[in-house]
């Protein structure tokens, strides 16, 4: 008989999370610690979602998305995690620009960006500073109608070197366009850019054994391979959901899986006002991804100089649109040092990464496909070799992922590597308005996608479903128990 | 509780999500933003442990109300003025 993974699994919850991303994960973890009844759905036989890695013979871990994430990780592990997490967040210190416009490197904070813009670019102080101020100042409830392209044509107008410096790392981090509302930009950017990158020691498949022992260690019940079929909804409020043929009941449902998919196949459309699933079907998807790793062989190390993030191009301008072409002329190389991994035998290994079009890769036919994986790979090599010089001798082990990789692995429709566009923040806002206890957390509307966003997004809406189910333990008890908490 | 003792319940919540930071100075009529480093993040953390503490629940729209001690405390002063300190 196949193993029953929801065994241990009882049949009543205050919350089930369904799936295990750094939304679903930190949504868990915040309820769980709080007191709540929580199950944890995941229907990979990983935690992680997206925030994963692969083994590969001889020692190899690559990681998928541990490139770099802003400086309020650590603060947000120390707070919704454990210090020994917060702990492991570490700075990344040459991130290095390499195109026809410029070739530099930065540690990536403002100060450091001023300097560049002053000095290199020849930019007037003040204008930096005013442009500095307007990003940071920026917020959620801002006019949305203006674009990163109109804001960049403000300070800088005519200055395509100056948006390549400030717009390309964040088109990289979260698939976002020169169309999009510049206030995603400044969001962005306050978290991102102001005080430099960081990274996990220790690698991701470190970072999400020690989320998986806290879970634990706060009463979260975790079931891996269950796939959740649906979630039920009876009179506009939800019950419980559906898991391997089985049924649990629940006050509240999180779901960390798509937000078209949740709404359409997991709760179904019949169950929502007609022009919420409309709104909900027209948020549009992020692009997608490829990458392709690289394993030097052992003991050949490079120099830490060649760079912790790089971000390469050889097209003359930078074109949002052109980063997206399977034509690739623009790349991030993420190089990893053996200090990721102190605990290995010492080797050097890349992974590079392009943002892509699900679409350009869907349709090709096998023969196609190998052939435009190798392809990618070769290019790659190609690319590389100007960094690393005689790469094709050197790298040891080499592989490609495509927009069907991650589409195949994430279930996110199209391989959506960083959830939605804006607009998407709305609808998954709003499905509580549509159904008590429903809720939604992962990455939407760019500003709450990557590691840091997902995880913050995950204790916003985990403080939405503590509200609820305090709000109901309160009301259903002597209006005299609010005076006297439990502590 | 009084109004004194509900800054001073601030304050203990303050001084765990800013840890490293010195609030014996903190002027009540100024924002916290403009005093301490806090973020929407922490402001959300504030919400979360009055819930946790006295289970009182401040909606989304009145976080605005939280923007500094003076306004905090005459926010909660109506709704706390009957409760026990629990901390
Ligand atoms: C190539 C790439 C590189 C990236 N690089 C970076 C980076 O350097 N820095 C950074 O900050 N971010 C990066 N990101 C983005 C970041 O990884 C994501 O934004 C973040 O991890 C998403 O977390 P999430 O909580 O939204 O959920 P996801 O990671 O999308 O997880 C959703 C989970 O739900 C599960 N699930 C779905 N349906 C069901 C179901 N029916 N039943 C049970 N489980 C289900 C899935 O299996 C998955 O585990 C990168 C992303 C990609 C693709």
């Amino acid at each position: 008989m196949p193993k029953d993974f929801l065994q241990h699994v009882k049949p009543e919850y205050d919350v089930v999370v369904i799936g295990s991303g750094l939304a679903g994960l930190t949504a868990a973890n915040v309820l769980g610690r709080a007191g709540h009844r929580v199950l944890l759905l995941e229907q990979h036989y990983k935690l992680g979602g997206l925030a994963t890695w692969f083994r590969r013979p001889g020692g190899l871990i690559f990681d998928i998305s541990l490139h770099g994430f802003p400086v309020g990780m650590r603060k947000s592990c120390r707070r919704y995690w454990t210090r020994e997490i917060a702990d492991s967040v570490v700075q990344l210190k040459h991130i290095r620009f390499d195109n026809p416009m410029f070739s530099l490197t930065t540690e990536f904070h403002r100060q450091d960006f001023t300097r560049l813009l002053v000095t290199r670019f020849g930019i007037d102080p003040r204008t930096v500073e005013s442009f500095f101020d307007t990003a940071r100042g920026m917020n959620f409830y801002d006019d949305q109608s203006l674009s990163n392209r109109e804001l960049f044509e403000r300070f800088f107008p005519g200055r395509g070197d100056v948006v390549r410096l400030l717009m390309e790392p964040i088109t990289y981090a979260n698939g976002s366009t020169l169309e999009d509302p510049a206030i995603t930009y400044g969001i962005v950017f306050s978290n991102f850019m102001s005080q430099g990158v960081f990274t996990f020691q220790g690698g991701t498949d470190r970072l999400i054994a020690l989320m998986r022992d806290e879970l634990l260690r706060n009463g979260v019940d975790i079931a891996i391979r269950s796939d959740v079929e649906a979630i039920r909804v009876a009179q506009r409020t939800v019950t419980g959901v559906r898991v391997g043929g089985r049924e649990i009941q629940a006050r509240a449902v999180i779901s960390n899986a798509n937000l078209c998919d949740t709404v359409q196949r997991m709760v179904g459309a019949r169950h929502f006002d007609r022009d919420f699933v409309e709104q909900a079907a027209a948020v549009r998807l992020n692009c997608s991804s490829t990458q392709v790793y690289m394993a030097l062989q052992p003991d050949d190390l490079l120099d830490e100089s060649t760079g912790d993030l790089l971000f390469s191009s050889v097209a003359p301008a930078f074109q949002t649109d052109l980063l997206l072409s399977r034509h690739i002329t623009s790349r991030t190389f993420s190089f990893y040092y053996p200090r990721t991994r102190p605990q290995a035998r010492p080797q050097c290994l890349i992974v590079s990464s392009t943002n892509a079009r699900h679409a350009d890769w869907a349709t090709l036919s096998a023969e196609e496909y190998a052939a435009s994986k190798q392809n990618l790979i070769e290019t790659t090599l190609d690319a590389l070799e100007k960094y690393v010089p005689d790469c094709r001798r050197r790298v040891a082990y080499v592989e490609a992922a495509t927009p069907r990789t991650f589409a195949r692995y994430t279930r996110h429709p199209g391989g959506a590597s960083f959830g939605t566009k804006f607009e998407g923040l709305a609808v998954s806002r709003g499905l509580p308005e549509q159904i008590r206890g429903l809720y939604h957390a992962g990455s939407v509307g760019i500003i709450m996608s990557g590691w840091l966003g997902a995880i913050n997004y995950g204790v916003i809406v985990a403080n939405d479903v503590d509200a609820l189910l305090t709000h109901t333990a309160s009301t259903s008890h002597p209006a005299g128990s609010i005076l006297a908490p439990e502590s | 509780m009084t109004p004194v003792e509900i800054r001073e319940e601030i304050l203990d919540i303050l001084s765990d999500i800013a840890p490293d930071e010195d609030l014996s100075a903190l002027q009540d009529d100024v924002a916290f933003r403009d005093q301490v480093e806090l973020d929407s993040m922490d402001f959300l953390d504030i919400v979360m442990e009055l819930r946790k503490r006295y289970r009182i629940q401040v909606p989304e729209a009145d976080y605005p109300q939280l923007a500094s001690m003076r306004s905090t405390v005459t926010y909660l002063e109506p709704i706390m003025k009957d409760m026990q300190r629990v901390s």
